[in-house]
Parts: structure tokens; sequence; C-alpha cells
């Protein structure tokens, strides 16, 4: 029997994504730190719980109720990596970002394996923390990320044949094209920045001197967009790029 | 502590004393076992010649009696530095003899044995000691003869005495010739700890002395100085990085602080706030730019070895950047080639290498667009080729170049060649590949392309 409570839980969630509301658990032990990422998220139209040490973390984020967690490496009762493992021990699955000091190559290699989602080293900027979190709160639950077709207005991308309509005309894409719209229109309606697009379509973590992702983007635009009124690949000043229908 | 404390502390002492006593005890037995000897063999000596004396007189016994036994006693008696004799009676009367009284009541036992007697020398009775002999002649005589010890005990004392001086003196050589020893290893350790003192006030320059001689001290000091001479480059290079990374730094961080206080000061519109901010945020974002490599850089030359390293294809990852950066050459009007069929496997981070190989497309392109020769058609070429056992993982631009004089300089951090001190960037693009290579086992040498700069990393291949 599917409980009434699952069902209501369900139900929010959906009103929850509905209002593009996300409820987010910080852990965080620097007060300054935690203050701005609480303030900034409730700008944004969160809601926000705040936990400064380990345990306490550790005892809000058991009760499973969040969208998603905010997590520093280093904080004092019970380290970050800990906390995570013994979340991902306990079967709960909620969306973990690691935000920390530490930022080479393998030590995020040793947060994403005691199972966090994602990396974020310190200092960051809040719209890319944000987009981040916006991504991964969705993770898994109504984005069609299994979908076979990917559908925003009038342009279409297929999986499985890998072909790519606008307006029933054909558009030739790279195989790189390819992937960028691709992750582009998974996650069509959020921000993605451009080291998310750098992580996810190249799978390089570094920082390029030159934008040089930019370039790959206006190539991808020209492609999908050219001859259109309604450009779907839009810029976001500031933060990234996002796939929506501008027309509705 | 005192200077006699300090030698008494140092091992060489330690070591001499110890071999001092070993040798005493040696030395000791042996002599007393020659004491002994010697002894023995007086004794032996003095019983034989006591033992013939007895038997001679036997004989005169035997051929003429009594009378004539006496008779030659008392002569013998009379003779210098003679033996002792005494005959007496079966009733214990003297009848010839050299010896006034015999400590014995009554009879003379039979046999062989130490007799105590007083000898009268410069008007005094002085106790003596002799080594007798007694045999009974038919008809209850009693014969006794004897030889006085004094002679051997005098002998053997001298003896011990001479064993006495001589491990008098060996310990004493033996703790001269310790302190000796003690003393110059002591002197030379001491220089040592001098100079290791003064090297940690500060004076690197300080070297230890090696005599030449090559024994173990010299060889310490060798190596000592082997490894104040890394500690010294380290430390140099230690200075110059953070010399220059306090100009580095501090360049942007006061542009950072002059956009801002000019903004408090003129600012007048909230555009004109929000364009300072968003400049503010732009040279925050360089600085943490330049903190990432330093960090990337020190954790590679601190060599540590990466998780996450494994067989990769350096070929595919040339590939993979060559595909990331043709867009933004193509806009930059440059041709981006890359020459990477073979598959070569190497044990690497793509992530790191990724990196490297990005920094040094990226700089060509951006040194290739200076050049405005319509004869020379700007192109970066990447290439990958085998060289033996290695991997060679290339970049070559028709840019500007970088003279041969400068090439070792630019791969320190922070360079950048004065004429393009101007334009943007860390200085630490070159200094960062380098590290990455030498993290692979590698390396990355420059080269003059003709025109142009071409950069080679090269790593070790697996197979």
């Amino acid at each position: 029997m599917v409980s009434a409570t699952a069902f209501l839980l369900d139900l929010a969630h959906k009103r929850s994504r509905h209002f593009n509301t996300m409820k987010i658990l910080i852990i965080e032990d620097d007060a300054a730190a935690s203050t701005y990422l609480d303030k900034a998220f409730r700008e944004q139209g969160h809601v926000v719980d705040v936990a400064s040490d380990g345990l306490d973390g550790y005892a809000l984020a058991s009760e499973g109720q969040y969208d998603a967690i905010i997590v520093d490496r280093m904080i004092p009762r019970m380290d970050g990596l800990s906390l995570i493992h013994g979340l991902r021990e306990q079967k709960i699955d909620t969306p973990i970002l690691i935000l920390s000091a530490l930022g080479q190559v393998d030590d995020r290699v040793k947060g994403l394996r005691a199972g966090a989602d994602d990396y974020l080293p310190k200092p960051y900027s809040f719209s890319e923390l944000l987009a981040r979190v916006e991504i991964l709160s969705r993770r898994g639950r109504s984005v069609p990320a299994e979908d076979t077709v990917y559908r925003v207005s009038d342009l279409e991308l297929n999986r499985l044949t890998r072909r790519v309509i606008r307006s029933d005309v054909e558009i030739d894409l790279q195989p790189r094209e390819f992937r960028l719209l691709e992750y582009l229109m998974r996650h069509a309606g959020q921000v993605v920045t451009r080291t998310m697009l750098l992580e996810n379509v190249w799978d390089y973590h570094f920082d390029p001197q030159t934008n040089v992702i930019d370039v790959h983007v206006s190539r991808l635009r020209a492609k999908i967009d050219k001859g259109f009124d309604n450009p779907l690949i839009q810029t976001v000043r500031g933060a990234g790029y996002t796939v929506r229908d501008s027309a509705r | 502590m005192t200077a006699l404390g300090r030698l008494f502390r140092t091992t060489a002492f330690k070591l001499a004393l110890i071999f001092l006593l070993i040798f005493t005890i040696f030395a000791g037995a042996i002599l007393g076992y020659v004491a002994f000897s010697a002894r023995r063999l007086l004794e032996e000596q003095v019983n034989l010649t006591v033992n013939e004396e007895i038997k001679g007189l036997l004989s005169q016994f035997n051929s003429g009696g009594v009378l004539r036994l006496v008779r030659q006693i008392e002569r013998r008696s009379h003779q210098p530095g003679s033996s002792l004799y005494l005959v007496t009676t079966a009733a214990g009367e003297t009848l010839a003899g050299n010896i006034s009284s015999v400590d014995s009541e009554g009879l003379l036992e039979a046999g062989t044995y130490e007799l105590s007697y007083r000898v009268v020398e410069e008007g005094e009775p002085r106790p003596h000691r002799a080594l007798v002999e007694t045999v009974i002649l038919p008809g209850g005589f009693r014969l006794l003869v004897g030889r006085d010890l004094d002679e051997t005990d005098r002998f053997h004392t001298i003896i011990l005495r001479a064993a006495g001086w001589s491990i008098l003196l060996i310990l004493a050589l033996a703790l001269v010739g310790g302190v000796f020893v003690a003393r110059r290893v002591l002197s030379r350790v001491d220089h040592m700890t001098e100079t290791t003192r003064t090297i940690m006030a500060g004076d690197l320059s300080g070297r230890l002395v090696v005599t030449g001689t090559n024994d173990e001290l010299d060889r310490l000091a060798q190596s000592l100085n082997a490894m104040l001479d890394r500690i010294g480059e380290l430390m140099a290079g230690l200075r110059e990085v953070s010399d220059n990374i306090a100009h580095d730094l501090k360049t942007p961080l006061t542009r950072l602080r002059n956009s801002a206080e000019e903004a408090l000061r003129v600012g007048d519109s909230s555009d004109a706030y929000r364009n300072a901010l968003e400049h503010t945020i732009e040279e925050a974002d360089d600085l943490i730019k330049i903190f990432n490599a330093l960090l990337m850089i020190a954790r590679a030359e601190a060599g540590n070895v990466l998780e996450g390293m494994k067989s990769e294809d350096a070929s595919e990852i040339a590939r993979d950047v060559v595909e990331l950066y043709e867009p933004f050459a193509e806009e930059a009007g440059i041709k981006l080639v890359v020459q990477a069929d073979e598959p070569i496997s190497i044990h690497a981070s793509r992530e790191l290498i990724g990196q490297a190989l990005a920094n040094l497309v990226d700089n060509a392109i951006k040194y290739s667009t200076e050049v405005h020769d319509q004869n020379v058609e700007p192109s970066v070429i990447v290439s990958v080729v085998r060289d033996g056992e290695r991997a060679i993982l290339s970049v070559a631009d028709h840019g500007p170049g970088i003279p041969e004089t400068d090439t070792d300089r630019v791969l320190e951090r922070f360079v950048r060649l004065e004429t393009s001190r101007t334009r943007a960037g860390s200085g630490l693009g070159l200094s960062l590949v380098a590290a990455v290579a030498r993290l692979h086992g590698g390396g990355l040498k420059l080269e003059d392309n003709h025109p142009g700069l071409k950069a080679l990393i090269s790593i070790p291949s697996v197979s």
C-alpha cells in the first residue's frame, strides 16, 4: 500500500517544483559563510536549514526531507566525507554538493567517491552554486533524463537516433555539439554554467584561460536558432546559459 | 658542561675506555701467568737441588758412616751462601749443622716441607722461609737439608712489581691515547656543530670542512653539504617565488582596491556601482585563478602522486583538447591542426595533461594572432609522436617565439617576458605545464620553431 504520507510528500514535491522552491540543508561551521548562503538562497525563494557542525547536520539530513544538501568538507564533529558516507550507508540519497577549500583533482575524486554528487571548490560564485544545486535537486525526479526524446518548443532531440529536428528541419550537428545540446536540453529551463558544460560535456574540471565554451555555444546557437524568431539558447548574464522556450 | 665532562661523554673516549679495560684484563692475565710459572720453575729448581744434595750426603753416609757425614756437613756448613744443614741423633740432639735452633719439638719429621726459621742479619733476627727435606738414616739419625726461599721470594716480588708497573703504564698510555683520539674527533665534531649552528642561525652559505681523508666524518660532511646545497636552492627558489607572488598578487589586488575606492568616491549612479562591483569580481576571479595555479604547481613539485592516474591515450587527450579549442582558434583566424593518429599509452591524469595542453594551445593561439605577416599562414600544430620509450606531445606556433636565452627563465613561476608584461595572464602557464610534466615523470622543453615556439612535453609511455 502506498501510504498517504508518501503520496502527500510526492505532491508536496511536485508543488514545490511547480513553485521552483527547494528545501536546502547547509552544513557549514563558518557563520559568515552560512549566513551568506542562507540569505542568498532565501532571496531566490528557497527554504534553508543551517547546521553548524557534522553531527547536527547528520541528524537533520537523516530525516531525508531535503532537496539538496550543501556540506563543507572540513567541519567540526564528524567531517564532511564521513557524514556523506554515513548518509549513503543509511540509504539516504538526497543530492549532496561538497564545498571545499581543497580544490585539486584528487580532492574532487575523494569527494565523489565518498558519495557526493557534485564538488565545488571555494571560493565559488553564488550563481555557480545556485545553478548546480538547482540541477542536483531535480536530478532523478521529474526531468526525463531517461527519455529518448527531449523537446523544447519546436526543437526535438532524439538520443537514440542522434537526430536533431527543429520545425521539421533536420539539423546536422557534430558529435560534441550534439552532446552540448543534449546536456542543455536535459536541463531545459535551468541555468547551466560554463564550468558545468566543461565538466559534463568535455569531462574537464580545470578552468580554461579563455572562454572556449562561449565559442562552442555560439556555434551551436548559429545552427539551432539562426533563422528562427524565438531563440532557444539564451545567455544568462553572469551565470551561463539556458535552453528555454522564450515565446512562452 | 666542563671540557673534561664533554670529553668523557664522547663516543671515541668511551670506546677507548672499553678497549683499555679489555686490554688490561688480558695483559694482567698474561703477566700473572708468567709470574706464576716463574715461581714454580724456581721452586722446582730448589727442590731438585735439595734432592741432589741429599743423594750425595746419603752416599757419604753409606760409605763412611755417621762420622763422615758429620764431617761433610761441618765443612759444607761453613761455606758462604750455603744450604741449611742439620744432623741429629734419634733423640734430637744436634750433631752438626748451621741451624742453631729448629723450631721443632723433639724429632724432625721425614719429608719435604716449608720451614720457618730466623737468620741474624745485621744484628737482628729476621724470619726466613726455607724449603727443607728430612730423611731418617739407619740408626735413627736424622738429616735435614734445605734452601732458603728468600731469593725466590724476592724474585717473585720483582716479577709482580714489574707486572704491576706494566699494567699501570699500559693504563696511562691508553688513557692518554683515548683522550687524544677523542679530542681529535671531538674537535672535528665540535667544528661541525658550530658550522651547523651558524647555518641554523640563518647563514645558509656556510659549509662543513671536508679534510680530504674520505673517512666517515668526511663522508658525513659531504652529505650534509649536499643537503645544504639543496636547501639553499629551495630557499632561493622560495624567496624568488615569494617576491614574485608579492608582485603579481599585489598588482591585481591594488587594481581591485583602486577601482573599488574610485567607485566609492565618484560613483553617483547604481550603474556605476554595479560596474565597479562586476569589475571587482572579475579581478577576484583572476586572483583565484593565480592561487589555484600556484597550489597546483606546489603540489606537483612536492611530487604527490595523484589519485586517479591511469592508462590514457596521449593522442586522444590531444585530439580532445584540439576539439575544445578549435572553434576558438577559428574565430581568432588561426588554423589549429592536430597530428595524433597513433595511440600511445601513458600513465597519466587526463585532466592534468589536458590542462597542460590547453595552456600551451591557449598561449599558441594568442601569440599567433600577434603576427601579421602575409607570407606566414597563422597556424598552431598539435602533435603526438612516439620517441623510443616516450610520448612527445608538442604544440608549435609561428608566433613571436621566445629568445633562446630566455627559454629556461620562462619556465620559472611568474616569469613573463617583459615585452608581454602588460598582457593578461598569470605568468604561471608554462611553469604549470612543466610541473605537470614533471609529475608524470617527464619534462617540458621549449624550442625555436623558425619562426615561433615549439613546446614539447615528454612523458614515459607504457606498453
